[in-house]
């Protein structure tokens, strides 16, 4: 336990994990995923998957929405701002370097193309605003923790009558994914941590389907150290009672009902696509978002003729069995060497909350100590 | 684009909780918070923001975690980034 002096709260971890050893067994073996990329990073950034005893095991879920997305969506919005010279295609940061069938947003800026990096929905259609003669594309990316955002976006451009912005909704959601996985045959895992951010929209009670149906605990978790080890300890406790519960570490942020107002304006804007395709794990039904039709108005995928993009995947790449936590990033053969932040292959490896990425940074951060 | 980043409210900029100033470390930004409607907001209470909307109302014990875990986790620069970014009016 070398590092624990490290951490705000020394003494609490300290206090933690030595129970977690107390009640772990030799003959223990516990599968936990962690959902969210968030707290991926976190586990390795700590080094929590090493302070824990080594009878848990970590898999790395499906929680960060860039790696999730299919090759060729990106692709397809890109394209349409490659034929209409009229058409700005605007993303948040971590979709900018998302590698599609001729290179990434930033391959297509550098050719020309107008790609532009925002921060917020809003930001998007402020830029709409600013430039009338031009027809904005918003990327809209996330799950449950940013689609209220682009939902309110919708809302403001329909109160500003604003007719040049569209948007290309890529939103998905949490809870079908996790029955998804849950359905896998082979599926290996015991329990899950569910996501601090979108928990704070969904509120604690939809996880009751994973609990109840499925009969694999939840602990809904905040991201400091000790939060994960609590969390971690949570679990553990209701796999060794036979217990399946939705449990609700992140009080503090999350309310069981979730933020009411941004569920409303959600609905209010959204509907349930029947099925959408997920990088690695296939066609998901009710799993991601459109506008409703009322806002056809600002749907992209109304205004323009969206040609559908299918990329082969690289056959040797294992995105989808890393999601599925059938094996880990480093056993896939592309991992560091064909694969890598720098040129990534996969989706896992663009975002620094890619499961990928981070134990790529992870290994090489340590090597090079 | 997941990052959820500490602000405290400075000034509320209109009667319909559209917006508010808020202090993100020492840099102030427009923020949407109108998903906080019916939460009573006043100055100087913290909340955390995801790309230029405020999500959630937070203590300010919350808040110091927060901006200390992003600053460990060395993603206090890009949080910051992000919030000088908004561009929206
Ligand atoms: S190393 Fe690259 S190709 Fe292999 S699973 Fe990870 S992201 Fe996919």
């Amino acid at each position: 336990m070398k590092f624990i002096d490290e951490f705000r709260n020394p003494e609490l971890i300290r206090k933690t994990l030595e129970e977690l050893e107390k009640i772990v067994e030799p003959d223990d073996h516990f599968r936990i995923m962690e959902v969210c990329g968030g707290h991926t990073y976190a586990i390795f950034h700590f080094g929590l998957h090493e302070l824990v005893p080594k009878n848990i095991e970590f898999i790395h879920g499906p929680g960060c929405p860039v790696c999730v997305l299919p090759p060729g969506r990106v692709d397809e919005a890109l394209s349409l701002a490659e034929k209409h010279e009229d058409v700005i295609f605007t993303a948040f940061g971590d979709v900018m370097r998302v590698p599609g069938k001729n290179g990434s947003p930033l391959t297509y800026k550098a050719m020309g193309v107008d790609v532009r990096m925002i921060y917020s929905p809003l930001d998007a259609l402020d830029i709409a605003i600013k430039n009338p003669d031009k027809k904005v594309l918003l990327f809209a990316i996330g799950f449950e923790t940013t689609a209220p955002s682009t939902a309110l976006t919708v809302l403001r451009a329909k109160e500003l009558d604003v007719d040049n912005f569209f948007v290309y909704s890529n939103h998905v959601k949490i809870i079908p994914v996790l029955e998804s996985i849950l359905a896998q045959p082979g599926m290996k895992v015991d329990g899950f941590i569910g996501p601090g951010h979108a928990s704070v929209v969904i509120g604690a009670e939809p996880y009751n389907i994973v609990a109840e149906k499925y009969k694999k605990p939840v602990v809904i978790s905040g991201f400091e150290p000790l939060d994960l080890l609590q969390s971690i300890l949570m679990l553990i406790k209701q796999l060794k009672n036979g217990e399946t519960k939705v449990e609700n570490q992140y009080k503090r942020a999350v309310a069981d009902e979730g933020n009411v107002r941004a569920l409303q304006v959600m609905d209010q804007v959204f509907e349930d696509r029947t099925i959408f395709e997920w990088r690695g794990l296939g066609g998901i039904h009710n799993s991601a978002l459109k506008l409703r039709p009322e806002f056809a108005k600002w749907d992209a995928e109304v205004h323009f003729n969206i040609e559908k993009i299918n990329i082969e995947e690289n056959k040797e790449a294992r995105c989808g069995d890393v999601l599925k936590g059938i094996i880990k990033p480093n056993q896939c053969k592309l991992f560091g060497k064909v694969c890598t932040p720098e040129n990534p292959v996969g989706a896992l490896m663009v975002s620094s909350e890619g499961a990928c990425a981070t134990y790529y940074n992870h290994m090489f951060s340590t090597m090079s100590q | 684009m997941c990052l959820a980043i500490p602000g405290k409210i400075v000034e509320l900029l209109d009667d319909d909780y559209q917006y508010a100033m808020i202090d993100v470390s020492g840099v102030k930004r427009k923020v949407n918070v109108s998903l906080l409607k019916n939460e009573g907001l006043k100055e100087n209470d913290w909340v955390l923001i995801h790309v230029g909307f405020a999500m959630n109302k937070i203590s300010e014990k919350e808040a110091t975690e927060q901006l200390e875990l992003l600053k460990a986790i060395g993603e206090q620069e890009e949080a910051m980034e992000e919030v000088k970014g908004y561009q929206f009016e």
